[in-house]
C-alpha cells in the first residue's frame, strides 16, 4: 500500500523464511567473520574466472538461503537479483543455473535493497507465494571493471572504498514467524556534483539523506522508531558527511543508533581498505548475516536499511560526468507492525 | 575548478564545499618520503645487479643496462604474479610506480586480469590497458624534444658522427 510519496506499507506482513550471506576470505578476517554462514578461503572460488567466482558465490548463497527457509527451489515463484558487473551477468548467470522466473535489477550498490522491497511487494501483494531477493559483488570483478587490474600497483587515495567480496539473498513468503518486512521507500537519483569516483562516500552521503528523510516524512514517524538504522556503504567519508547533512537539516537521527555497513565489515585497524567497504554485497551480507542474526536474538526489533548505490560506469567518468546516487530504505521488524 | 562551477547549482557547490571539507587529504609529505626511499632501494638493486654483471659476467657497464633490467622486470612480474606488488604499491606510491618495475607491473597485471578473455583479445589486446597511454605519450614528448633538440642544434642534421 502506498504511503506518502514513495513509500510503501506491508500490511500483509512478508516474512523473511530464510537468508544466507556468503563472503571471500578477506571479509573473514573482520570483525562480522562469525555472522556470515560461508567463509571462502579461496578468492577465485576454485573457477577459473573471477566472473565465475561471483556467479558461483551467489549461486551457493541462493541454494543455502532455499534450505535454510525448509523448501525446495521449485516453490520459489521469482527471483529478484542484481550486481555490478556490465549486464548483470552475475545475477542473469546464476538465475540460468537456478531456473527460477528471473526479475533483473540494477541499482548499483543499492540493489540489495531495492531487490529486497520489490520481493517484499510482490509477496505483499499475493502476486507471488515466494519471492527470493539478491544482491552480489566481488572484489576483483568489481576492480576490473570500475578500476584497474587487481595486480596493479597504483596508491588508492584514503577516500578509496574496498569493494566486498559476497553474496546475500533472503526467501520471502507470505506466512510465518518474524522478522517481516515492514515497509520501503524508494529513493530518487541526487547527484550533487561529485567527480570522483575514488570518493563514492562522498558522492551517495545526500542520496542516504534524501531516503532516510522521505522514509519519515511518508510514514510519519520518527527516527527513534527504530533501533538502528545502517547505510549501505557510505563509509568514513560518507558517514561523516551524512551525519552533518543530518545535523544541517535538523533531523533528529541521535534518537536511534545510526551505522554504516561499509564501517562495520572489515577492521581499519588491522585491513587496508581505506575509507571502507563498498558493494551489492556489502549491505547484503551485512544485514541478511549480521543484522538478522542480532535481530534473531532479539538484540535489535526494528532495523531501517538504506542502501545506498553509486549510478556510474566507467564510461560516464572517463567522460567527466558526475556521479548520479541513489538509496533505497527498508524497514525490518520482530513483529508486526501496528497501523 | 573554476571552470567547472559554472555547470554547478549554488544547492551542488555548497554540498561540494562541505563534502571537501571531509575529504581525508593525501599525506603528501610522508608519501614522498616513502617514495624517495622505495625508488632509491630499487635503483640501488638495479645498481647492484649491473655490478654484478660486470664482476662476474665479463659485461662493459655499457652493455650490462640490458641485462639488469630484464632481471629488474623479471622481478616485477614475478612479484604482480604472487600478489606482492600491489601491496608494495599501496605503501610506496610513485617509488614503486615510477621505475622500470613499475611499467612491467602494469603490463603483467593487465595481462593476468585479462587472461580469462582469452589469448589474443584478452592477453594481447588488454595488455597496454594502462601502459599503452605512457608508451604514446612517452613517444610524442621524445619526439618534440627531439625537435626541439634539432632547432637548437641545426649542425647536427645529416646524421651527425
Amino acid at each position: 500500500m502506498l504511503k506518502g510519496h514513495q513509500s510503501w506499507i506491508f500490511e500483509n506482513n512478508p516474512v523473511i523464511a530464510g537468508t544466507a550471506a556468503i563472503v571471500g576470505p578477506f571479509e573473514g578476517q573482520g570483525p562480522l567473520a562469525h555472522d556470515f554462514d560461508i567463509v571462502h578461503g579461496d578468492l577465485r572460488l576454485g573457477q577459473d574466472s573471477w566472473e565465475k567466482a561471483e556467479r558461483t558465490l551467489l549461486e551457493e548463497a541462493a541454494n543455502l538461503a532455499i534450505e535454510k527457509a525448509g523448501i525446495t527451489k521449485e516453490s520459489i515463484n521469482f527471483l529478484i537479483g542484481g550486481d555490478l558487473m556490465n549486464q548483470i551477468i552475475s545475477s542473469t548467470f546464476a538465475a540460468r543455473t537456478l531456473q527460477i522466473p528471473y526479475i533483473g535489477v540494477f541499482g548499483a550498490c543499492s540493489t540489495s535493497m531495492e531487490s529486497l522491497a520489490l520481493a517484499a511487494n510482490l509477496v505483499n501483494s499475493g502476486s507471488a507465494k515466494y519471492v527470493m531477493s539478491s544482491a552480489c559483488s566481488h572484489n576483483a570483478t568489481a576492480e576490473k571493471q570500475f578500476r584497474y587490474p587487481t595486480e596493479y600497483g597504483s596508491q588508492k587515495p584514503p577516500t578509496a572504498q574496498y569493494s566486498v567480496t559476497g553474496a546475500g539473498v533472503s526467501v520471502l513468503t507470505q506466512h510465518g514467524e518474524g522478522p517481516y518486512v515492514t515497509s520501503a521507500t524508494m529513493g530518487r537519483v541526487v547527484d550533487m556534483g561529485i567527480t570522483d569516483p575514488f570518493n563514492m562516500g562522498a558522492a551517495m552521503a545526500p542520496a542516504a539523506v534524501d531516503t532516510i528523510q522521505a522514509h519519515f516524512r511518508d510514514l510519519q514517524i520518527e527516527p527513534g522508531y527504530y533501533d538502528l538504522i545502517v547505510t549501505g556503504d557510505l563509509s568514513k567519508v560518507g558517514y561523516a558527511i551524512a551525519n552533518e547533512l543530518f545535523d544541517k537539516h535538523k533531523f533528529p537521527i541521535h534518537q536511534t543508533v545510526y551505522k554504516d555497513c561499509g564501517m562495520m565489515m572489515y577492521d581499519y585497524e588491522k585491513q587496508t581498505v581505506q575509507a571502507g567497504g563498498s558493494g551489492c554485497g556489502c549491505s547484503a551480507t551485512v544485514t541478511y548475516g549480521h543484522l538478522l542474526r542480532r535481530m534473531r536474538e532479539k538484540e535489535l526489533n526494528r532495523i531501517l536499511v538504506v542502501a545506498t548505490g553509486a549510478l556510474l560506469s566507467p564510461i560516464s567518468y572517463q567522460q567527466g560526468e558526475t556521479i548520479p546516487c541513489i538509496a533505497h530504505a527498508v524497514s525490518i521488524e520482530n513483529e508486526v507492525r501496528k497501523l | 575548478m573554476s571552470s567547472n562551477d559554472k555547470k554547478f547549482t549554488p544547492v551542488q557547490q555548497e554540498y561540494q564545499t562541505l563534502a571537501k571539507k571531509h575529504e581525508p587529504k593525501r599525506p603528501v609529505l610522508i608519501n614522498c618520503l616513502k617514495a624517495f626511499l622505495v625508488g632509491g632501494l630499487i635503483c640501488i638493486i638495479g645498481q647492484a645487479i649491473q655490478e654484478m654483471f660486470v664482476h662476474w659476467a665479463g659485461f662493459d657497464e655499457k652493455k650490462a643496462s640490458n641485462p639488469t633490467v630484464a632481471v629488474l622486470i623479471f622481478l616485477s612480474v614475478v612479484l604482480t604474479s604472487l600478489g606482492v606488488y600491489d601491496k608494495i604499491a599501496q605503501w610506496a606510491g610513485a617509488g614503486s610506480a615510477v621505475p622500470v618495475t613499475g611499467f612491467a607491473n602494469t603490463m603483467s597485471s593487465a595481462a593476468i586480469e585479462h587472461r580469462s578473455e582469452g589469448l589474443v583479445l584478452g592477453v594481447g589486446g588488454k595488455m597496454f590497458k594502462i601502459a599503452g597511454p605512457v608508451i604514446v605519450f612517452g613517444v610524442v614528448a621524445a619526439f618534440v624534444v627531439g625537435i626541439v633538440h634539432l632547432i637548437l642544434n641545426p649542425h647536427e642534421l645529416g646524421g651527425g658522427s
